[in-house]
């Protein structure tokens, strides 16, 4: 992370209310003008800007952002009065969070277990193969990001990749590199 | 909300639905939706309008037979269509009430008739996002007879007598957990409902949410009534966005009802519910790591006790039951606690609802009474292996279940049964294995799983599970020797005993029990040198294998 980020502007040390007054707490501002701060700052708001808030308000910087960069995760960390430390210790330690913005394209493999004794594991073999990336980068074009998930809970239809989000079942190689070349020559 | 009011809603709905001729429900859950069953419904109302026949077309949730969507299934003939696609819309509306598609019908009696449902009774039958429609199948009605005529712990009675069981896989009595929390001291209480189904290969709490969420808010509201609670939270994995968005139009739903919030049903009592979103971690599923959670921290397990029904979310008691758990509450409660026991086996009693996957014909949804033989979940209501392939091993249990072998199928399915042969219930899932699976490198997948998903708070566990994975990938590259299993076994003895949640104590089960059943299929890749299934990729000079087959002998 970016050292100048925790020092700048840290906000003046809480002191626990035992009998003390604590000082008003004023929310940092928006880091830019872009609408989607605000989005962020609506759910830290319904949520009275609680500690407690911080996976939920995360997942909607994700969900406006597609990634968390340095700057989101310090900004949601000193809206909700978070160490630095432990946002961004929540970040890395849920998988569902990115710290990398996502490629134009997203393909995600699942590699649950119904997936995988139905062969997940040769449709990850392939994609990448193609692309030319270990699961989880994105090729050097930015175009598509190649992901592996831990079950979506469509087994029943196993294996199941996700184009954009998309879910296709009963996948086979030949279909999903078809995919992949439309993607490519976009 | 009264008793008469729901009566009044049950009503109108049923004479709505007796205006229509006909009823065609379209199955819209994450398997058959894969397959455009949206576009399909569209086509069957534009295709009813076109015909002028008086028939309703209703979105449902899961009926189940995912392997065979999109399905629809027409009231009140009670046939089921399968593989239908938006241009088979003409056909099937132009046989309501004329004879059924021969091409599209599906025949599985011997799938469905093995069932009970108590759980799903309303899934493939209800619009999941119409409160109304629940109402009319007597929702809600458990939960304003428990407030009007019982009382907290006459609640907790019926579902002691119940004899139901924890289904998130533990199988902790459910009635003595409520009473543990509803004698726990203190004003403020909460109600989870655990809703991350991290077990790969299971999908029951995702079907249940999306086809049924209703029922999963009034078990959780008779619970809070129950133990003295007026917060819940819903925790669902992130990686299920329509069950959130059916959970988030039903609460809204509910709420304007008048069955969440204040004074629901005329009485002092309060609720409502929030959904949290996980964020991808199988050890939330543990309770005090899911707790860690939703209070916005790393989701890492913490020493027991204090349990949560003591010290919970926020320090207070909690109360954590899982999404099938609280489905079968509202039944409970109408027909009576000595109903349910009158279901199912000696010690474990009513349904369980599987997500039965893998190499098998009819993959889906099922729910069996307790007790019921594997054997007959396999063969009957599964169909068998498909593609003339040998049945080799059913795994049940998720990533901390066991591999059971064909000489296992006859044992009954219940928590203790399962325990007895080395694998446990878990939350559900059943994987069905042929001979084209190597048991060994099943084995590897699943403790590769536990391995990246070990939270690293607890040494036995982060450590421990690299180890046996680093061991098992030698043997996979047919560069293990006798000693590998030893230390293997071993490995397995201390992770299981002093591993902090159930996520390390359990980590071992899918080797231990290859181990127990499939110690040939190890020999062969040690020894010999060679994976029969073919899936392992061995390099060894021939000579060598020659060397080490002539020690064996």
């Amino acid at each position: 992370m970016d050292e100048g980020l925790i020092a700048k502007n840290s906000p003046p040390p809480m002191r626990l209310n035992k009998g003390g007054i604590v000082p008003a707490f004023t929310p940092p501002p928006l880091p830019s003008d872009d609408k989607r701060w605000k989005i962020v700052n609506g759910t830290m708001r319904k949520n009275g800007f609680a500690r407690h808030a911080l996976i939920e308000t995360l997942h909607t910087v994700q969900s406006s952002f597609g990634y968390l960069d340095d700057a989101a995760i310090t900004f949601v960390a000193r809206s909700l009065r978070v160490p630095l430390s432990q946002a961004y210790g929540v970040v890395t330690f849920y998988h569902y969070f990115s710290l990398k913005p996502p490629g134009k394209h997203t393909m995600t493999i699942c590699s649950g277990t119904a997936c995988y004794i139905k062969g997940s594991d040769k449709l990850i073999a392939a994609a990448e193969k193609r692309l030319g990336i270990p699961q989880g980068q994105t090729t050097k074009d930015g175009k598509i990001s190649l992901m592996t998930a831990r079950c979506v809970g469509a087994c029943g239809r196993a294996p199941v990749v996700l184009t954009d989000g998309e879910l296709c079942g009963q996948m086979e190689n030949e279909p999903m590199i078809e995919q992949l070349e439309r993607w490519a020559v976009e | 909300m009264t008793i008469e009011e729901l009566d009044q809603i049950a009503q109108s709905v049923r004479a709505v639905n007796a205006k229509f001729d006909y009823e065609v429900n379209v199955c819209m859950g994450t398997g058959c939706l894969s397959q455009h069953s949206d576009q399909l419904k569209d086509a069957l109302v534009k295709e009813v309008e076109a015909q002028g026949k008086n028939a309703l077309i209703r979105r449902t949730g899961c009926m189940g037979l995912c392997a065979a969507g999109p399905l629809v299934l027409s009231d009140p003939d009670e046939i089921l269509y399968q593989h239908v696609k938006a241009g088979n819309a003409q056909q099937v509306v132009a046989s309501l009430g004329a004879r059924p598609i021969p091409e599209l019908q599906c025949e599985l009696r011997e799938h469905f008739d093995q069932q009970v449902h108590i759980v799903l009774e309303n899934s493939g039958h209800i619009d999941p996002e119409r409160i109304d429609d629940y109402i009319a199948h007597d929702g809600y009605r458990a939960l304003l007879t428990a407030l009007n005529d019982m009382t907290p712990n006459g609640v907790i009675r019926q579902i002691t007598e119940s004899g139901l069981r924890g289904r998130g896989g533990g199988g902790y009595p459910t009635g003595l957990k409520w009473n543990t929390v509803a004698k726990a001291p203190g004003d403020v209480k909460y109600v989870i409902c655990n809703g991350d189904e991290g077990d790969p290969g299971a999908f029951m709490d995702r079907s249940v949410l999306e086809s049924d969420p209703q029922r999963v808010i009034e078990g959780m509201a008779i619970a809070a009534y129950a133990v003295g609670a007026s917060k819940g939270f819903v925790y669902v994995r992130a990686e299920y966005p329509l069950a959130v968005a059916r959970l988030t139009a039903c609460l809204r739903e509910a709420r304007r009802r008048g069955l969440l919030g204040n004074n629901i049903g005329n009485t002092p009592f309060n609720f409502d519910v929030e959904i949290r979103l996980g964020a991808g971690a199988f050890v939330c599923g543990e309770e005090t790591a899911l707790i860690a959670s939703i209070e916005g921290r790393r989701g890492t397990p913490r020493p027991r006790p204090p349990y949560p029904a003591v010290s919970g979310l926020f320090g207070k008691p909690t109360l954590i039951n899982n999404v099938e758990t609280f489905a079968n509450i509202a039944p409970i409660i109408r027909k009576g606690g000595r109903w349910f026991a009158s279901i199912g086996s000696e010690r474990s009693k009513g349904t369980k609802v599987f997500a039965l996957t893998g190499k098998i014909t009819n993959t889906g949804l099922v729910e069996v009474p307790m007790g019921i033989k594997l054997r007959e979940i396999i063969e009957v209501i599964g169909g068998g292996v498909p593609g003339g392939h040998k049945f080799k091993a059913v795994q049940t249990g998720g990533p901390s279940g066991g591999c059971l072998p064909a000489e296992m199928l006859d044992i009954g399915v219940s928590y203790d049964a399962l325990v007895k042969v080395g694998s446990i219930m878990g939350s559900g899932g059943m994987i069905v294995m042929d001979d084209t699976s190597c048991m060994v490198n099943v084995a590897k997948f699943f403790i590769e799983f536990c391995m990246t998903e070990s939270c690293g708070k607890c040494i036995p566990c982060r450590a421990g599970t690299a180890q046996m994975y680093r061991l098992l990938t030698r043997i996979c590259e047919g560069e293990g020797t006798m000693d590998d299993l030893e230390l293997l076994v071993e490995l397995s003895d201390t992770i299981k005993s002093t591993s902090l949640c159930g996520l390390g104590q359990t980590a071992p089960n899918p080797v231990l029990s290859t181990l127990k059943y499939f110690r040939s299929e190890y020999i062969d890749h040690i020894v010999h040198k060679r994976c029969l299934a073919g899936v392992c990729d061995i390099h060894a000079p021939l000579s060598e294998t020659g060397a080490h087959q002539e020690v064996m002998a």
